[in-house]
């Protein structure tokens, strides 16, 4: 059994998650969308910081909420005119997104009844991993230990950032 | 001996090949001609020394008391596959090998000479000269020759560049079918070669010559047992051998190319077609011989073939009239008189030295390389006179060509075998072997000798009496001539050694076994045939001394005979019906039909099935992103819904 | 009320379905890449998730959406600059514009 408070706190983080998840892709003005998304990313981190993973929910809010957004923000500023509204959904296409989306809805739901066993887990006890723990864990080369998808990763994103200047820059 | 000087009897024609044939196009024709000829020389000098050390040092490399012996002077091992087998170029010094260091340097040479005359001006000079290069760098390696591969290898370059020189003026369509003709023919007979090679060397496990040669008994005894269709392995790998043989020689039925390769320069027909590549299958026998001696039946086979072939060319020759390709048929004849006296020489014959067969041959091939090459530069003297190849343009010629006259009548003697010239000797030679071996062979060779006087007589007199045609006035005030120093001189030298090169004591020098072997002239036989062709001699002019109506009432009273000899006995016909009608109507139309329409048709269908199938689905590829989305979505959504289902 | 495992995974799945439709229905290829996010990070949360409900000792999960959001971080910045691209050529981001690559 949790706390009241838990569950309260579960409560706003998974209501806020729906609601803005929902706004996001059904508000017409872009840069709304954006502003939900940032939300939708905090109340992630939220959730990451009350399943006691205190790094991966900063890392979260750094990245996601203080990295990506903001690109989004400013790829909307250069390349939207300005009061540009995106144009009215046909009613038709509507509703085929979302024949799209409660179909894969449906699927994965199908997919988590037939593996209900675990879905009643509760929540184990487990304490937070210390910077050290983290840090031996990325940076080790033994057992459960990535320093070799740390490289690749590290790599990765400066091939992203040669490439994202060759691509975006002024001929 | 020092391995410098036959290292250099191989590497100056090839090395004059390569520069005339590099180089050649930004040289003068005096310059290449020059060069070629002087390269020639060298080699002519060099391999007159090499022979005479054989012959006559008395080194004990050489001559072993009275025995002369089979030298290697080098066997570099070229390829080494495996251990047991490796592919060797040598060099091989015995009998056979240095009187053919004699015998193609000397021709070579004189063609040298001639062409610079008789080229002189034509289109392409150096690349003519950077072929007879090519060819004499390949006669020599083929006749010293260590192992059988080598000749082989040899066999195919003298093929080649014998291709090469018959397609010289390689705009004339003839010219151009005829090099085709005698390349695909001879291609032919040499796949038997291989074969024989290959059946001969599986058995004996070597291609070495010498090791095969010195000592058959145990190339027999390696055959021990082996047979097939009822003859002996040994029998098929000779006779398989010999069919190569057949091919470069021109022997029945693969006689084909040679009369056509007359379309190729005159001094080339002398050196190739009638001095030294087309002995090259009677050299491939004698340098085999000692095994030959293993198996009659192959001997006998060389024996018929040659007998007919001998009888049939000179029947062709009697009624051609074309003078280089009655001379083409005279060279079959003769080379098939080698063949013979080959194939005669068995050890079954106890009448005779055993050896005398071999030895007539290639005294044979010295003497008539030398007067049949003299009949063939005579010829293109006359030719390069009168612009024609035939003697119907000719007549009377005595009076305006006396040098070409003289020298002529002394190769027409020579070969007829007249005494005191070469053709005499060695043709006795021959004749005494066949006698010795059987009456019935000597006979026919004897009938076959009194033709060939009676066709070399008839070309001499039409050519040089008969009629005596308007000159003046068929040729705008030309009149025919001898030609210049250039052509005259080889003339004049061949001709001097028809006539001295029968009293060479052709016994003492080549012998199968090195024994020695004195060749003692049986006058009975001798007599009769010298009778025989003087007889003929009369008879032809009797009929063409003067110009009358004999000639042609004779052919008229048997013209069927006439027309048939005329047409070859129709071989190219035959060949023709055989190519067109059997094998390209009856095997390779059909091959081809279901190439076209089977094979390419699956193939077309395939395509037509993808093209198809691709324009019906190209629609997917509209570009818009979302729509893949959808088909990614749809298909994951079922394959989901299809792992819960089996799952389940 | 004891909050289980399928707690957490709904809002999950319904963010991601949210991703689903938004890819499916938008139109502007920036709002097709918040989408696109929203995808990413519904399944990071389930990644973490599972970790911590079910295997809370190691770390898989956990390092699988650490990595999940560099590489979502290097995707979007080069998507941006693609975009941005296309918007410089063609003045418009709209996706059904940009089929010239079929060809």
């Amino acid at each position: 059994m949790e706390s009241v408070g838990s569950t309260i706190g579960y409560w706003i983080i998974a209501l806020a998650i729906v609601i803005f998840s929902v706004l996001t892709v059904t508000t017409r003005k872009i840069l709304r969308a954006a502003t939900y998304l940032l939300f939708v990313l905090f109340a992630t981190a939220a959730l990451y910081f009350k399943l006691d993973y205190e790094f991966l929910g900063s890392v979260q809010i750094a990245v996601y909420a203080g990295g990506i957004v903001v690109l989004f923000v400013f790829a909307i500023l250069l390349t939207t005119h300005p009061g540009d509204n995106s144009e009215r959904l046909a009613s038709r296409k509507r509703v085929l997104g979302l024949v799209g989306g409660i179909a894969a809805a449906g699927a994965c739901a199908w997919a988590l009844c037939t593996r209900c066993t675990d879905m009643f887990t509760s929540l184990p006890a487990m304490s937070n991993p210390t910077m050290h723990r983290i840090g031996e864990a990325m940076l080790g080369t033994g057992y459960e230990q990535y320093l070799l998808p740390f490289e690749a990763v590290s790599v990765l994103l400066l091939a992203c950032i040669i490439g994202g200047v060759v691509i975006a820059r002024k001929r | 001996m020092d391995i410098t000087i036959p290292i250099l009897i191989l590497a100056i024609p090839l090395f004059m090949f390569l520069l005339l044939g590099l180089a050649g196009v930004k040289m003068s024709h005096k310059l290449a001609g020059a060069l070629g000829t002087l390269g020639m020389g060298t080699v002519l000098l060099l391999s007159y020394y090499t022979a005479f050390t054989y012959f006559f040092s008395g080194n004990p490399e050489f001559v072993d008391g009275t025995d002369r012996l089979q030298a290697v002077l080098f066997n570099h091992t070229w390829l080494q596959f495996t251990p047991a087998l490796a592919i060797k170029i040598g060099f091989l010094l015995d009998p056979i090998s240095a009187m053919m260091l004699v015998v193609i340097p000397t021709i070579s040479f004189m063609v040298h000479v001639y062409s610079l005359g008789y080229m002189h001006g034509e289109k392409g000079f150096q690349r003519y000269y950077a072929f007879l290069s090519l060819f004499s760098f390949s006669m020599l390696g083929l006749v010293v020759a260590t192992n059988i591969f080598q000749m082989y290898i040899f066999w195919e370059l003298v093929g080649a560049s014998s291709f090469l020189l018959i397609g010289f003026f390689y705009t004339l369509p003839s010219a151009v079918s005829a090099c085709k003709k005698a390349f695909i023919v001879t291609r032919f007979a040499d796949l038997g070669f291989l074969i024989g090679i290959l059946v001969l060397s599986y058995f004996t496990r070597q291609l070495d010559f010498l090791p095969m040669t010195q000592n058959p008994s145990a190339v027999l005894s390696s055959f021990e047992g082996a047979s097939f269709l009822g003859a002996s392995a040994l029998t098929w790998a000779l006779v398989l051998i010999f069919v190569g043989g057949m091919g470069k020689s021109a022997m029945l039925p693969l006689h084909i190319w040679l009369p056509d390769a007359m379309e190729g320069p005159t001094p080339v027909s002398a050196l190739i077609h009638a001095a030294t590549m087309v002995v090259a299958g009677v050299y491939l026998v004698a340098r085999l011989f000692p095994l030959y001696m293993l198996e009659d039946a192959a001997l006998m086979f060389i024996t018929v073939v040659g007998a007919a072939t001998a009888f049939y060319a000179a029947m062709v020759a009697c009624a051609q009239i074309d003078i280089k390709r009655i001379l083409a048929f005279s060279t079959i004849s003769q080379i098939a008189f080698m063949m013979v006296s080959l194939g005669v020489a068995s050890k079954n014959n106890v009448a005779i030295h055993e050896g005398l067969g071999y030895m007539a041959s290639m005294f044979h091939l010295f003497t008539h390389a030398m007067f049949k090459a003299l009949l063939f530069l005579g010829a293109g003297a006359l030719i390069h006179a009168v612009h024609s190849n035939n003697y119907t343009a000719m007549g009377g010629l005595r009076k305006y060509m006396p040098v070409t006259h003289i020298t002529f009548l002394i190769g027409c003697l020579a070969i007829a075998g007249i005494w005191p010239f070469a053709g005499f000797f060695s043709k006795d030679e021959i004749l005494a072997a066949c006698f010795a071996n059987g009456t019935f062979w000597g006979l026919w060779m004897m009938m076959v000798a009194a033709m060939t006087a009676f066709y070399m007589f008839r070309m001499y007199f039409l050519i040089f009496w008969w009629d005596n045609p308007d000159y003046e006035k068929e040729h705008h005030g030309h009149r025919p001539h001898d030609p210049g120093l250039a052509m005259s001189l080889p003339l004049i030298f061949l001709a001097v050694v028809s006539t001295v090169a029968g009293f060479i004591p052709f016994g003492e020098l080549v012998t199968f076994d090195g024994h020695e072997y004195h060749i003692h002239i049986d006058w009975t036989i001798a007599g009769l045939s010298m009778g025989v062709a003087a007889l003929s001699i009369a008879f032809a002019a009797w009929l063409y001394m003067k110009k009358n109506d004999k000639p042609q009432r004779m052919a008229d009273s048997v013209r069927w005979l006439w027309t048939a000899a005329h047409r070859r006995f129709y071989w190219d016909e035959i060949y023709l019906f055989v190519t067109r009608r059997i094998i390209f109507d009856g095997i390779c139309k059909p091959i081809a039909w279901f190439d076209r329409h089977i094979i390419d048709g699956t193939m077309d269908g395939l395509a037509f099935v993808t093209n198809k199938a691709s324009l019906a689905i190209k629609g997917f590829q509209s570009g818009k992103v979302q729509m893949y989305i959808w088909w990614y979505l749809i298909g994951a959504v079922v394959l989901g819904l299809i792992t819960a289902v089996c799952v389940l | 009320m004891d909050i289980t495992l399928i707690w957490y995974l709904v809002p999950s799945l319904v963010m991601f379905c949210c991703g689903v439709y938004g890819f499916l229905t938008r139109r502007n290829m920036i709002a097709m890449l918040i989408s696109l996010e929203l995808m990413l990070n519904a399944v990071d949360i389930n990644f973490v998730v599972f970790n911590r409900f079910l295997f809370p000792s190691s770390m898989e999960g956990w390092m699988f959406t650490l990595f999940g959001i560099a590489i979502a971080a290097a995707e979007t910045a080069l998507a941006i600059a693609i975009i941005i691209n296309l918007f410089r050529v063609s003045k418009n981001i709209d996706v059904r514009d940009t089929t010239k690559m079929k060809n």
